[in-house]
């Protein structure tokens, strides 16, 4: 009852979430939101650019690139001179370089995958300035991406996409500080921490137990956390700790930030190219596939965990509680794991590596598909348009006729990008993959024995390729093998989506629009929806199911075994 | 590209010091003036009401089998089919067992945190024989502080209802 109110409350809010903030959204990439003005003009001023001016699609990847470059060397340089730096009340050392490496390619990226503890690793400096600001920043660049994207849709003849600096100020300045700071005091009035006074020292008379607690400025960065679909959490649990996630209200909050912008972008992407209809059809694909990832979750999680069975406790009415927080309970652990890997956030609130075999099959299945259900800030958008060029494609090839999507013929050039951004992902996790488990810099890693071992090297190749960052956090990735290739995956799963997407958006916005006719492939019916789901749920099985079956099908056709 | 290069470092340091600097010093400030204890970490004369804490013995009620070490939060991350789980679950069930308690799955399963500060009413109760045992103090009296002490679920529906083992501990210890 309490799990369907909170299903309920969750799709109202988001609903006005796609109808509100999809059409502030269109407001402010259209330069119609001027109420911040104050900030953004002596931004411009400071950078040298003229809003009024676009850029190429060549210009644009090229500003993209270069800026994430810088970014990359400056949170590495943040962390590596952390111990010369400010606000770490604790003198924690430098960041080891391999460590700097995947953290600095981990937060410029929007993955977030983090092979560190936060409370013993990062000074407040490194939180706030190295990666509280990526958290705003890559979300930004997803963002400006997808919207270069739609206006290649939207636009006819145009050699331009819009202005790259532009963008990224807009979606930080209108979009993602002003919601981050509401939240942060909502959090904050829950319980979530928010302080530089530094650690507590605390000794209970009662029990005689000595603690000393940490705490930072937790809530600033927990909100956009999740706002940004970023996921790294300050502390090492993650959302699973009372200090970031207090309460099942800030639990659900959590939820709602999360899918907030890759909802919304749907609505803003049809209203950009002419007809709400298209978004709405994109979102029915993403909410077919999320609706149901969750109920096999949900479903699986409902059952008793297999180990604590075999050791002898018989009754288990909660479902299984391993690695899960009393105050969330199972529904609203699933809820929020599975929201997390189906947004490339990749925070979690409980253990995923404690999950039945079932219910991490689920968490798998997000990423599999490419993190696009809704995906993440931007990047869901622009990832799940490829597939949709893919579906026309097909859809085209059965009837026999050049594909169109959105007024725009889909030939030979399309598809070929489309095709390159939808296999980058797959082919990078598997041939990774397949390294790291040949190797004993690989194998050496893993908390768990067999299939569930494989599950854990398997789940972190997949979660950096795919830019979430959650993991089945019992491997030790913390290793200089780990760090370098872990930095490589999520650098391909970024940049080898992005710039053919860009390509994409040259290309269509430079041509003509074709009338619908009769014969026209309509994209805003079931059907089409229907299609696209299909060939979500298709490549993801093609490529993947052979690795899936090795880790969480083992498990689950094992019965009563142990490992 | 000299111009983009310029331009990505501008960019870089101004967000900096709007989203790193700026805005996490706006919100410490306007957080302390508006909820000074929440924002320091909800700490008590005991510790912190959101950070868990080992108890001991049967005059206590206990929490989840976590580590319980605030400096390293996190799960213990034993997969479902785990045979150092299952070890570990029939260590905890005989504990239990030779305190003369029948324990939930939440008393013998960690958090995802480590650190989980509450635990269910149902594994609240399962205590209480114990407890009053202990305490020499009536059964009826610890079951009617255990139901004083359960909160929430938030707005009557999210999440679950749970009692805060510090503060039925801190409660249980002033009970004559």
């Amino acid at each position: 009852m309490g799990f369907a109110l909170t299903l309920l409350a969750l799709v109202v809010c988001l609903a006005l979430a796609w109808r509100l903030l999809g059409a502030y959204m269109v407001a402010v990439f259209e330069g119609r939101a001027h109420w911040l003005s104050w900030v953004e003009r002596p931004l411009y001023r400071a950078l040298g650019v003229d809003p009024g001016r676009e850029q190429g699609w060549q210009r644009y990847t090229a500003s993209l690139l270069i800026f994430s470059l810088v970014s990359i060397l400056l949170t590495y340089a943040l962390l590596r001179f952390q111990a010369l730096l400010p606000f770490n009340p604790q003198h924690l050392p430098a960041v080891a370089p391999a460590l700097a490496w995947n953290t600095a390619v981990s937060f410029v990226t929007n993955t977030n995958w983090q092979n560190y503890a936060g409370e013993s690793t990062m000074s407040y400096f490194s939180q706030m300035v190295a990666l509280t600001v990526q958290n705003f920043v890559s979300p930004a660049v997803g963002m400006a991406v997808a919207i270069a994207i739609i206006r290649g849709f939207a636009r006819r003849g145009s050699a331009a996409i819009g202005n790259f600096w532009v963008d990224v100020v807009r979606s930080v300045i209108y979009i993602l500080l002003p919601i981050s700071f509401v939240f942060a005091l909502v959090f904050v009035a829950q319980g979530s921490v928010q302080t530089l006074a530094g650690p507590a020292h605390i000794h209970d008379l009662l029990n005689g137990v000595g603690q000393t607690i940490p705490r930072a400025p937790i809530a600033s960065q927990e909100v956009i956390k999740q706002l940004g679909t970023n996921g790294g959490g300050p502390f090492n649990a993650n959302g699973a700790h009372p200090f970031e996630n207090p309460t099942g209200l800030t639990n659900v909050l959590s939820i709602l930030l999360l899918l907030a912008i890759p909802v919304a972008l749907t609505y803003t992407f049809g209203r950009m190219v002419g007809s709400v209809r298209q978004g709405g059809a994109v979102l029915a694909a993403m909410t077919v596939l999320f609706a149901g990832w969750l109920a096999v979750a949900v479903a699986a999680e409902q059952g008793p965990n297999p180990a604590a069975t075999a050791a002898g406790l018989a009754h288990q009415p909660g479902g299984n509680l391993n690695g899960k927080e009393a105050r969330f309970g199972v529904a609203g652990s699933v809820l929020y794991d599975i929201a997390s890997t189906q947004t490339s956030t990749g925070s979690v609130n409980s253990a995923a590596d404690s999950y039945t075999p079932l219910g991490g099959l689920a968490l798998m299945a997000g990423m599999a598909q490419g993190d696009i259900t809704p995906g993440g800030v931007g990047s869901g958008l622009y990832t799940i348009l490829l597939s949709a060029i893919v579906t026309v494609f097909i859809g085209g090839l059965m009837v026999g006729r050049t594909p169109e999507y959105l007024g725009k013929k889909i030939q030979a050039r399309e598809v070929k990008l489309a095709a390159l951004g939808v296999l980058v992902m797959p082919v990078t996790v598997l041939v990774l993959t397949a390294i790291a488990v040949a190797i004993p810099a690989g194998t050496g890693a893993v908390l768990n024995r067999g299939p569930q071992g494989f599950s854990e090297i398997f789940y972190a190749l997949l979660s950096q390729g795919n830019n979430n960052g959650s993991a089945f956090a019992g491997i030790s990735a913390n290793t200089v093998f780990y760090n370098v290739v872990g930095g490589v995956d999520m650098l391909i799963g970024r940049f080898g989506i992005i710039v053919p997407v860009l390509a994409l958006s040259g290309v269509l916005a430079a041509k003509a629009t074709v009338p619908a006719s009769a014969g026209t492939f309509r994209t805003d019916t079931p059907m089409f929806v229907g299609l696209l789901v299909g060939v979500i749920l298709l490549i993801g099985a093609l490529t993947f199911f052979p690795a899936v079956s090795l880790g969480p099908l083992v498990q689950q056709f094992s019965h009563g075994r142990l490992f | 590209m000299l111009r983009h290069l310029r331009r990505s470092i501008v960019l870089a340091l101004c967000l900096a010091a709007l989203c790193g600097l700026g805005y996490p010093l706006l919100v410490t400030g306007v957080a302390t003036a508006l909820f000074p204890v929440q924002a320091r970490g909800s700490l008590g004369p005991n510790g912190s009401t959101l950070i868990g804490q080992a108890w001991q013995g049967p005059q206590w009620f206990h929490g989840r089998p976590d580590p319980y070490t605030p400096m390293a939060s996190g799960a213990a991350n034993l997969g479902p089919r785990s045979r150092v789980l299952a070890a570990q679950v029939a260590a905890r069930l005989a504990a239990w067992h030779r305190l003369g308690v029948t324990p939930t799955a939440e008393l013998v399963l960690g958090s995802g945190s480590g650190l989980d500060p509450d635990i269910s009413p149902r594994s609240a109760y399962v205590q209480v024989a114990m407890v009053a045992r202990a305490r020499h103090l009536p059964v009826g009296a610890v079951r009617r502080l255990v139901q004083s002490q359960v909160q929430g679920p938030e707005l009557g529906f999210l999440g679950e209802p749970v009692v805060n083992v510090l503060q039925v501990n801190e409660r249980l210890a002033r009970l004559r």
